[in-house]
């Protein structure tokens, strides 16, 4: 076990927007076919870690491996490789609202030229079935879907190219009871079937429990709990136990953000 | 006093930035052109969208020019007995100038808009972001066949603009004036030199580009949600509007000027 290399290993990760700390010194390990639970409070950064980890946004410092490679330091062309294996589930969707929703699915698939656009189509609503919706949902533009169809539609698309990382944003925010725990099924499927790794940001305790393998807590930029998922509601960590249960009063104070 | 020249350094400052990432932005849309894939798709929707929809417009606007031009003319030669002078200035002034810049100047209001509030908007709500997690370059796929169709595109506007413009002054100095048809058309074609229509249609293809490349540049770069959009639309209007004048001048002195 101790010889495993994490899928993920994140040291000392930093950034700053002006003078606005954000991250400050994050360290996180994923284990390969895990899946890793992220909680914290709104604004605390988690969006932010995983568009760092995407390359989306720059780190200040740090160190961010995948597979044991170092992708800030490595050749340009080679981390955009590495990242390409990685499918993302963005907060608010980030649909292509000039395109429908098969070719939205299908996006990843025909960029990469695995299949022609008469298999894309079938193939997406294949997928679009996977997360409970038919296939004629596939014809229509993202702005005639409610907020949680769209939210449904970012995950297959998320999901199409059986990406063998796979980020999520807040995957079941917005969505029913129900719904949710058909989606966290299909996430924790997507791990045990396909052998992804997963990491969710989630501020829903039934669903990360769900979901995750493993859990980590953010506050005030840095990680200040990791552990097992299931032990999220008593982890003994007073600013956890306080996030969990959602109780007002605590080492954690409301404060403005700035 | 110091203020005033800190000020203006600032400004200076603030303006070779800014050149200096639009010529950067610009070199790599176009380098991407010379790498494949190339997206046939994007490239025809842009082109339609420049080229074809904007039709209208620039028909409207070459006739009523023509037209304009030959009364005015006709009433100024009308003084020195120069009547005869009338179609050449209507086919000089339209073939090499009127036509290339008025054509930009409609382009770049209603497709320069057009192309950042897109852009714009796909950049705010992470499109562009979800677009390169999906193995999709955004400079490639968004940029490049636009920068392309808006050379090309622009050209086969100011065809069409040349030829209408010319007609609008046939029907007035014909049906108004009183010209001889005959007479005008031979006075039309024989003060035109081939130069005189390819200069304007280089003009153009430069325009079209000035057009599509202030359009990708100010949404690509937008921040911050509705108002940074309507922001940058605003900015591609302007900035496209200036420098296609100013480049009107630069094309001018550099085919005619011996
Ligand atoms: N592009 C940016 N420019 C400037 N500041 C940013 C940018 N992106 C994020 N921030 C700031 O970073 C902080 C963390 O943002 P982030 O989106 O990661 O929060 P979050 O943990 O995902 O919150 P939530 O749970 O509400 O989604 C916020 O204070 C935000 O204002
Ligand atoms: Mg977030």
């Amino acid at each position: 076990m101790t010889a495993a290399v994490p899928k993920l290993r994140i040291r000392g990760l930093r950034k700053s927007f002006g003078d606005k700390r954000v991250l400050d010194g994050i360290d996180l390990d994923v284990m390969p076919r895990t899946s890793m639970v992220v909680i914290g409070g709104s604004g605390s950064g988690k969006s932010v870690l995983l568009k760092c980890v995407l390359g989306l946004i720059q780190p200040d410092a740090g160190v961010i491996e995948i597979d044991g490679q170092d992708v800030l330091r490595m050749r340009r062309a080679d981390a955009e490789a590495a990242r390409a294996r990685i499918g993302m589930l963005f907060q608010n969707g980030a649909l292509f609202d000039s395109l429908p929703v098969w070719e939205n699915v299908a996006f990843g698939l025909l960029a990469q030229r695995r299949i022609d656009r008469r298999a894309a189509r079938e193939r997406a609503g294949e997928i679009l079935a996977q997360v409970g919706l038919a296939a004629s949902v596939g014809e229509l533009s993202p702005a005639e879907l409610s907020g949680g169809m769209q939210k449904r539609v970012a995950l297959a698309r998320a999901i199409a190219a059986q990406p063998d990382m796979m980020f999520f944003d807040e995957p079941t925010t917005g969505l029913d009871p129900i719904m949710g725990a058909v989606i966290d099924g299909l996430i924790v499927d997507c791990v045990k079937r396909l052998g992804s790794t997963a990491v969710a940001i989630t501020h829903d305790m039934a669903s990360a429990r769900r979901i995750g393998d493993a859990a980590a807590m953010i506050h005030r930029g840095k990680i200040i709990w990791s552990g097992p998922a299931s032990a999220l509601m008593d982890s003994g960590n007073p600013e956890v136990d306080q996030f969990t249960h959602g109780r007002r009063e605590g080492p954690i104070q409301m404060e403005l953000r700035r | 006093m110091l203020d005033l020249l800190a000020a203006v350094g600032r400004a200076s400052l603030a303006a070779c930035r800014f050149t200096g990432q639009l010529a950067i932005f610009g070199l790599s849309g176009l380098s991407h052109l010379l790498r494949p894939p190339f997206y046939w798709r994007m490239f025809g929707r842009a082109l339609l969208e420049i080229g074809y929809f904007s039709l209208p417009v620039v028909a409207l606007t070459a006739i009523f020019t023509g037209m304009v031009l030959a009364l005015q003319s006709y009433t100024g030669f009308a003084r020195f007995s120069a009547e005869g002078a009338v179609a050449s200035v209507v086919v000089l002034s339209v073939t090499r100038e009127l036509g290339p810049v008025l054509a930009g100047l409609m382009v770049a209001g209603r497709v320069g808009a057009a192309m950042a509030a897109e852009i714009g908007t796909m950049r705010v709500t992470d499109q562009i972001d979800a677009l390169s997690t999906l193995s999709t370059n955004p400079m490639k796929y968004l940029v490049a066949p636009r920068l392309l169709a808006g050379a090309i595109a622009l050209p086969l506007l100011v065809i069409v603009a040349d030829i209408l413009g010319v007609m609008g002054g046939y029907i007035i100095a014909t049906f108004k004036l009183g010209f001889n048809q005959a007479f005008y058309l031979k006075n039309t074609l024989d003060f035109l030199q081939p130069t005189d229509v390819i200069s304007g249609l280089a003009k153009a293809a430069v325009f079209g580009f000035i057009i599509a490349l202030m359009g990708c540049f100010q949404g690509y770069n937008s921040r911050g949600g509705a108002q940074g959009v309507g922001a940058a639309t605003t900015a591609a209007v302007v900035a496209a509007s200036i420098l296609i004048l100013a480049f009107d001048y630069v094309l001018t002195e550099m085919f005619f000027a011996r």
